[in-house]
């Protein structure tokens, strides 16, 4: 469309400039997720994860050795050792006391308070001197500032896979999402089909009915759905949700499907009948396969839309090991472990890889589908 | 699971076949056996959608009027006691405000997004990469993008690094850090934000489509006229794509009436963010009462009703 006009270049930029914007809004967020989700659980705490590939400023509070290590040297009693114990770093800043961890630079000398002085190198060896020999069992505090080397650690995922139960969850999910996906579908279809090519009364006022149960809310059918699987002994169990899920997804899917399969051919259904084919074989043979598009797109509809489900799985499953699903154990950790970002971040990603692997790998199929339920004549 | 799923097929294999054997397509009266299979058959097919959607759509409905003027356990009759509490109930007005809060904005703010980013993309050669992208949160459950809004929305107190990007950006320009999500009537905007984020994709595909579906000639006309492209754009095609725009708008709508993941995961509620959705769950599960929830969620379905209505009025029209 843009060849029609004499396009001025400046405009050009200005729809680049827009467009990436736009993508980095919408991008940035979970991206900054995924790079959370790697990082070293010290590190993330400390410093936002855009500066995950510079190193990391962290406040340490060491301790010395004990005074009775001192040794006496030119009149002072001095200690020495490293701040890091284990390990290694730089120190970019120490100090005297926790409210100023960066008082100083390193290898500047510190005036302590109770007398004598401190040192502390970059690479974190300390020189304490005191003017007479030491007392006390404990070593002193050393506050230091150091910078530590960007640490990417694929420990969190470990972590939330088999120590958080997010494994077990990621399993009931697969369990509650495909019967929830295949059921609808398979039902759907046959309805839709004798929606669009059987004859019997009664066919108009059905479809009606069914475009009316698209927008009912969920939120009318939990209590008295609630209370019927108690009286019916179902309570919470996956054939319960599965069920449910099957429920609420139906209207949609015959809708949907009804206007994909009354749009086939006319012709083709026409001369299976009169070759004396019944209305199953039509359905298996010529129906199902020319319609795998439209399935194919309720299909992931239906999935996406059972995987990310919160409201439907908390209310028919329960609260337990075997039954939690991602979304609900995820809500879960946001309450319990509402500060533990390394935690929730893998979580987080581990509960939406899956959709989003099948959302790009399938997306055609998905634009197409929403195309064809949305767009009226549009 | 596969027990599941194959009861389902057994269940169209076998009635079919049953079917067949009791009306067989030969022997003495075959016309007379069609008939009768033609006319159960259609049942047959129907027969499990129409007892599935009698239960959990149909049932639930009318059960829900019925609890509405019941006690908490659904025993006693009550009369319109319900309906009085919920009407003098501050937290249910405090819902109500937000809700329409919502309502107003998430919808207006996705649509145009949407509309924004299906102009320009369809201008780009990298456009489809950049729909793609945009349109990516679809596919992110509500609790997942709660953890990912929250995580940038995250409050350290001032002086400390700040890991959330919304306060380090407000802090790398000299502002004084927030906790977002406990500011009075504004903390609903950040919610809003969540939502807006997930739909704009899904308004853009839409009316990208629709976009695309207006004829070359009269955007052509209006070139050789002289007009702008933003003349183009708000005096040719935007009217031109009005009803899509509304469909758009309305299934939107339709979703932020029943949203309640992302409060109930980002604030549940506090700091005066509580909406309806998640005020009945609140009455359901915390507040044990099914009769009040039953109320509030009446007053859902009463928002929904009138979208209700245009949308079987509009499915008559496609199929007439």
């Amino acid at each position: 469309m843009s060849t029609a006009v004499g396009t001025r270049p400046a405009l050009t930029w200005a729809v680049h400039l827009a467009v990436l914007l736009l993508v980095a809004v919408w991008t940035i967020p979970t991206f900054g997720i995924l790079v959370s989700s790697f990082r070293d659980r010290d590190q993330l705490v400390v410093s936002g994860w855009w500066t995950a590939l510079t190193s990391a400023e962290r406040n340490i509070v060491a301790r010395s050795a004990p005074p009775e290590e001192a040794v006496e040297e030119n009149g002072q009693w001095v200690l020495r050792g490293n701040v890091f114990a284990e390990g290694s770093g730089s120190i970019s800043a120490f100090g005297t006391s926790i409210q100023r961890p960066r008082e100083f630079e390193p290898g500047a000398t510190a005036e302590m308070r109770g007398g004598g002085t401190m040192t502390v190198e970059e690479n974190g060896d300390y020189v304490i001197s005191y003017p007479e020999q030491p007392e006390g069992g404990r070593g002193q505090r050393l506050f230091v500032t150091s910078l530590e080397a960007p640490k990417f650690t694929a420990e969190n995922y470990e972590r939330v896979l088999f120590s958080e139960g997010i494994g077990q969850s990621f399993i009931n999910t697969l369990t509650v999402t495909i019967p929830a996906t295949v059921i609808p579908i398979l039902i759907a279809a046959y309805a839709a089909y004798a929606l669009s090519w059987m004859q019997f009364p009664g066919r108009a006022l059905l479809l009606a009915t069914i475009v009316g149960l698209i927008v009912v809310p969920l939120q009318m059918a939990l209590i008295p759905l609630l209370r019927l699987y108690n009286d019916i002994g179902v309570g919470k169990s996956f054939i319960g949700i599965w069920l449910a899920h099957t429920g609420f997804g139906l209207p949609l899917a015959v809708y949907l499907l009804r206007n994909y399969i009354a749009g086939l051919p006319r012709e083709i259904i026409e001369s299976a009948r009169v070759d004396g084919a019944s209305d199953f074989e039509i359905f298996r043979k010529i129906v199902l396969p020319l319609s795998f598009p439209a399935l194919a797109s309720f299909a992931i509809f239906q999935f996406l839309w059972v995987w990310n489900d919160l409201l439907i799985a908390t209310v028919f499953l329960g609260n337990n090991e075997e039954q939690l699903v991602l979304t609900g154990r995820l809500r879960e950790l946001l309450g319990s472990r509402g500060g533990d970002w390394e935690i929730l971040t893998a979580s987080a990603f581990v509960a939406i890889v899956v959709p989003i692997v099948v959302f790009f790998a399938l997306q055609r199929y998905l634009v197409r589908g929403l195309l064809s339920g949305s767009v009226k004549g549009g | 699971m596969v027990l599941g799923v194959a009861a389902c097929f057994g269940y169209f294999w076998s009635s079919n076949r049953l079917l067949d054997t009791i009306y067989p397509g030969t022997g003495a009266n075959v016309a007379a056996n069609l008939t009768k299979a033609n006319a159960i058959r259609p049942w047959l097919f129907l027969g499990p959608a129409i007892i599935i959607l009698g239960i959990y759509l149909v049932y639930p409905v009318v059960n829900s009027i019925v609890l509405s003027f019941h006690g908490p356990n659904g025993e006693h009759w009550v009369g319109g006691y319900n309906y009085n509490w919920l009407i003098h109930d501050a937290a249910f007005r405090e819902s109500v405000r937000n809700n329409i809060l919502w309502l107003i904005v998430v919808p207006t703010a996705a649509t145009f997004f949407g509309l924004i980013a299906a102009t320009l993309t369809d201008r780009i050669g990298w456009g489809n990469i950049a729909k793609s992208l945009i349109f990516m949160p679809m596919a992110i459950s509500f609790v997942g993008a709660s953890v990912i809004w929250k995580f940038i929305y995250d409050y350290r107190p001032a002086g400390s690094g700040q890991i959330g990007l919304l306060n380090a950006i407000v802090t790398s320009f000299g502002g004084e850090p927030q906790a977002w999500l406990t500011i009075p009537l504004w903390n609903n905007f950040f919610l809003m934000v969540v939502l807006i984020w997930i739909q704009t994709g899904f308004a853009m595909v839409i009316l990208s489509a629709a976009l695309r579906g207006i004829p070359e000639e009269t955007i052509e006309a209006a070139i050789i006229d002289g007009a702008s492209p933003f003349q183009i754009f708000y005096k040719i095609k935007v009217p031109q794509i009005w009803s899509t725009i509304a469909v758009v708008w309305t299934t939107i709508t339709i979703l932020v009436l029943k949203v309640f993941d992302i409060v109930i995961a980002m604030t549940n509620g506090q700091w005066g963010t509580q909406v309806l959705a998640n005020y009945m769950f609140d009455w359901m599960f915390r507040g044990l009462d099914f009769g009040r929830a039953s109320t509030i969620a009446l007053v859902i379905m009463i928002m929904v009703v009138p979208i209700m209505i245009w949308n079987v009025r509009e499915a008559r029209k496609g199929t007439r």
